[in-house]
């Protein structure tokens, strides 16, 4: 008896406690329905949310300053993925075909859930950004038609990353070695077939440090590296808490953080800062600059942290994540409104979407009336180029702040990694019984 | 009152020993037979089907894989996701390197390469046992998934170690890939799960079934009236990961369509291992209940504030999923420790004797 009053009290503790904190539904009628497949919790959180919080405040700062997009308002609504691809499928499959016309974009923010999901694009028509993450062989928009890996891909990354140690090594890396730390899953996968490539090609040593979900043990792998192998410089794909556990490792065995060298994930406040002076000098690749003063942010602060409908903390705004989450939901943004300009100003399907985004011109004068000059380098998307050939830049944390220490690198996609995509894409529409599309006839 | 069975006569030996005894029990399944073959193919929306059905579906012939070794054979194991890992795995290189081989073909096949390997893996437990056995089959699950991580024959040579399933049809109608509708691949699905949860239900009320159940019991005893341990355990291990590996290709093959040896880490094993210890240890509908209950609680526990009309942010509500998932879970342990299957066993009684109790 004392336990089923136990369990009444506990429930309805939990509901009262639910109806305190509930805010303001959503309006489901008139608009353009965006789902924000994002985590705010589980083990990925710190990183999961000034994204969450830059990709609902863009649309939130949309819908006060211009009511929307062409005047149709954005449905905004989030899902919390956990970064588990089971519950990011159950998020997609919940928010599909919520809103008056469907989901317009999703921008899962896992390459997990990113391949789970490639399936059911192409029967639910749907598209999807992966900005800076997923599959890179998606560029090849004629067997990917509806994954969008503008700016970068992990692999342009990698390219952009050996690019400026070359430059920072006078030129030549022969005889050098490069040692890759990467988070074993599909994820820190990515860039391994490039380094190698590039080890082939530019006569480099290349080795390989796999480590474990969630990456809290590094201890061997940094002796090995430290002590044993000795590398001119360690390239990092983490995630999480991975991140700052290397750059702590790093330290304790002397390895010099000004050669160690992170991706974009691995590169942001929630990671210097847990790693405290250990981090000092460390060095991040980035296709979105942070800073706190573009124009862009401005229009957050005023229209909606003013206000007091943003969804984080005031401070989080300018921060690496935050801004990346901004120039995240820029893209899709602009998608519907190229869309827009097609088809006209109403709630679009994601197949109008789809050609929006595919047709997305970032010139510098229209970055300039987005408020992202400096942020984000230009991007033109087409057709068969669903990357649009955006640009890398180097970072380094100095103790409180990034400085920038390279101008924006051009990944030479020309010269090898689009030959790379297409082989791997055409690998894959082989596997799946794909027909590529003609891209010369649209 | 309605469920008595007082009156029906068994007048053969084989309506005896029929897997349903009881009228109201055949009645029973034939319904739920009905409500899964014909009412929810019918009224249930993608999203059930995709998020709900499909997955539970898949689950539940993995704890029905486990739960014939743990709650049959009494065998302790933790390697349930990298067996389920190398069905996906030999399902996923058997379907690339013969693409002309039955979708059927190649998770039968698929089951039998993970009932040799799970055979390989079983051989310690003829020496080691309880939670030592546990520990040895934990390094079933972290061999395997380093193998499929390392390895890139796996994987043909992918770049990201993701394999993902290439479109394949029975009968003419596509039931992987992105032609496959919802109703194709929940219809194929339906339709191994029965066969496969009937083979099981066979399995144990026969003289496999019971050489397992007096090994789980007091294996001395057993071998002492003429059980042989080794073939028994061996048998458990084998057709348990028979079940684990066809589990495993379905979860790749049907459900997510693409995978990476992640999907099916520790937390898969303890998943399953939770489904049978919650749905009831030793019983075929306990592996349902408890697949069920973990499959739709925290379905039904995140959309469950959207239905009250409350709007939360997300990651209250993903938090406060967990806290009630483990409350729930401390809850029923508590209550029956013996799972599900033991209270719709003390329903049942109490149903007898519904509405005069002595």
């Amino acid at each position: 008896m004392l336990l089923k009053k136990i369990t009444l009290a506990a429930v309805s503790a939990a509901i009262g406690a639910t109806a305190l904190i509930s805010v303001p539904a959503v309006a489901q009628e008139g608009g353009q329905y965006v789902p924000g497949t994002v985590y705010r919790s589980g083990p990925y959180a710190p990183g999961g949310i000034p994204w969450a919080d830059g990709y609902g405040d863009y649309f939130a700062m949309l819908n006060e300053r211009d009511g929307g997009i062409g005047g149709v308002p954005i449905l905004y609504e989030e899902c919390d993925t956990a970064y588990n691809n089971d519950k990011g499928v159950e998020c997609y499959e919940r928010m599909k075909n919520k809103g008056p016309t469907g989901a317009s974009v999703f921008q899962p923010l896992s390459t997990g859930i990113t391949y789970a999901l490639l399936d059911r694009l192409r029967s639910d028509k749907i598209p999807m950004i992966t900005s800076g993450l997923g599959r890179a062989d998606a560029t090849i928009g004629s067997v990917f038609p509806w994954v969008f890996t503008l700016p970068v891909t992990y692999w342009a990354g990698a390219d952009a990353i050996t690019q400026y140690i070359k430059a920072e090594e006078g030129g030549s890396l022969k005889g050098k070695k490069i040692a890759l730390v990467y988070h074993d899953s599909a994820y820190g996968k990515e860039p391994i077939k490039t380094l190698e490539a590039l080890a082939v090609k530019e006569g480099f040593q290349l080795d390989l440090f796999p480590v474990p979900h969630p990456g809290l043990e590094q201890k061997a792998t940094w002796l090995k590296i430290g002590r044993q192998l000795r590398p001119d410089y360690v390239v990092m794909w983490g995630w999480g808490v991975m991140n700052s556990t290397a750059m702590k490792e790093a330290a304790a065995v002397g390895f010099p953080a000004d050669k160690f060298i992170g991706v974009w994930w691995s590169g942001s406040e929630v990671d210097t800062v847990p790693a405290g002076d250990a981090a000092k000098g460390f060095k991040a690749a980035q296709f979105v600059l942070p800073g706190k003063d573009f124009p862009v942010l401005k229009d957050v602060r005023t229209h909606v942290y003013d206000k007091n409908k943003g969804m984080g903390k005031p401070e989080e705004i300018g921060s690496v994540i935050y801004n990346r989450g901004i120039a995240a939901a820029v893209l899709s943004a602009e998608g519907i409104k190229v869309a827009q300009d097609k088809y006209g100003k109403k709630p679009l399907t994601g197949e109008e979407i789809r050609w929006g985004i595919e047709n997305i011109d970032l010139s510098p004068e229209r970055l300039k009336e987005l408020g992202l000059t400096g942020m984000i380098n230009p991007v033109k998307v087409s057709c068969n180029d669903h990357e649009g050939g955006g640009d890398v830049i180097m970072t380094q944390w100095n103790g409180t702040g990034w400085d920038t220490v390279s101008d924006w690198i051009k990944p030479d996609r020309d010269g090898y990694l689009r030959a790379m995509y297409e082989e791997s894409a055409m690998q894959y529409a082989k596997e799946k019984g794909i027909e590529p599309r003609d891209c010369s006839k649209e | 009152m309605l469920y008595r069975e007082a009156g029906q006569f068994k007048t053969t030996y084989s309506a005896d020993q029929q897997i349903f005894p009881i009228l109201q029990d055949r009645i029973g399944f034939f319904v739920t037979m009905a409500v899964a073959f014909i009412a929810i193919p019918m009224f249930a929306g993608d999203y059930l089907t995709q998020t709900i059905f499909i997955p539970f579906l898949v689950l539940s012939v993995a704890a029905i894989g486990l739960n014939l070794l743990t709650g049959y054979a009494g065998q302790l194991s933790l390697g349930t996701g990298g067996f389920m890992a190398t069905g996906a795995f030999a399902a996923y290189k058997l379907a690339t390197s013969f693409p002309d081989l039955n979708i059927i073909f190649v998770f039968i096949l698929a089951g039998l390469i993970t009932a040799l390997v799970g055979i390989l893996f079983g051989i310690p437990s003829l020496r080691i046992k309880g939670f030592y056995l546990a520990v040895a089959t934990l390094a079933a699950q972290f061999f395997l998934l380093w193998l499929f991580n390392k390895v890139p024959w796996f994987t043909n040579y992918s770049s990201s170690g993701v394999i993902s399933a290439p479109p394949m049809s029975i009968f003419g109608v596509f039931v992987t890939g992105t032609e496959a509708s919802h109703t194709a691949k929940y219809f194929f699905l339906l339709v191994l799960v029965t066969l496969l949860a009937l083979a099981a239900k066979n399995m144990v009320r026969g003289h496999i079934g019971r050489a397992w159940m007096a090994v789980r019991d007091m294996d001395i005893a057993a071998e002492i009236i003429g059980i042989r341990p080794l073939q028994t355990k061996l048998a458990a291990f084998a057709i348990s990961s028979f079940y684990c590996g066809i589990a495993g290709a379905a979860w790749a093959f049907i459900y997510t369509g693409s995978v990476e040896p992640l999907a099916f880490n520790i937390d898969v094993s303890f998943r399953i291992l939770f489904m049978i210890i919650i749905g009831g240890l030793g019983s075929i509908l306990g592996s349902f209940l408890g697949a069920g209950f973990i499959i739709l609680l925290p379905v039904f526990l995140t959309n469950a504030p959207h239905m009250l009309g409350l709007n939360i942010p997300v990651d209250i509500i993903s938090h406060m999923e967990v806290m009630v998932f483990g409350a729930l879970i401390i809850f029923f342990l508590i209550v029956e420790p013996h799972g599900l299957a033991r209270l719709w066993q003390i329903g049942k009684e109490k149903l007898r004797l519904w509405p005069f109790p002595y």
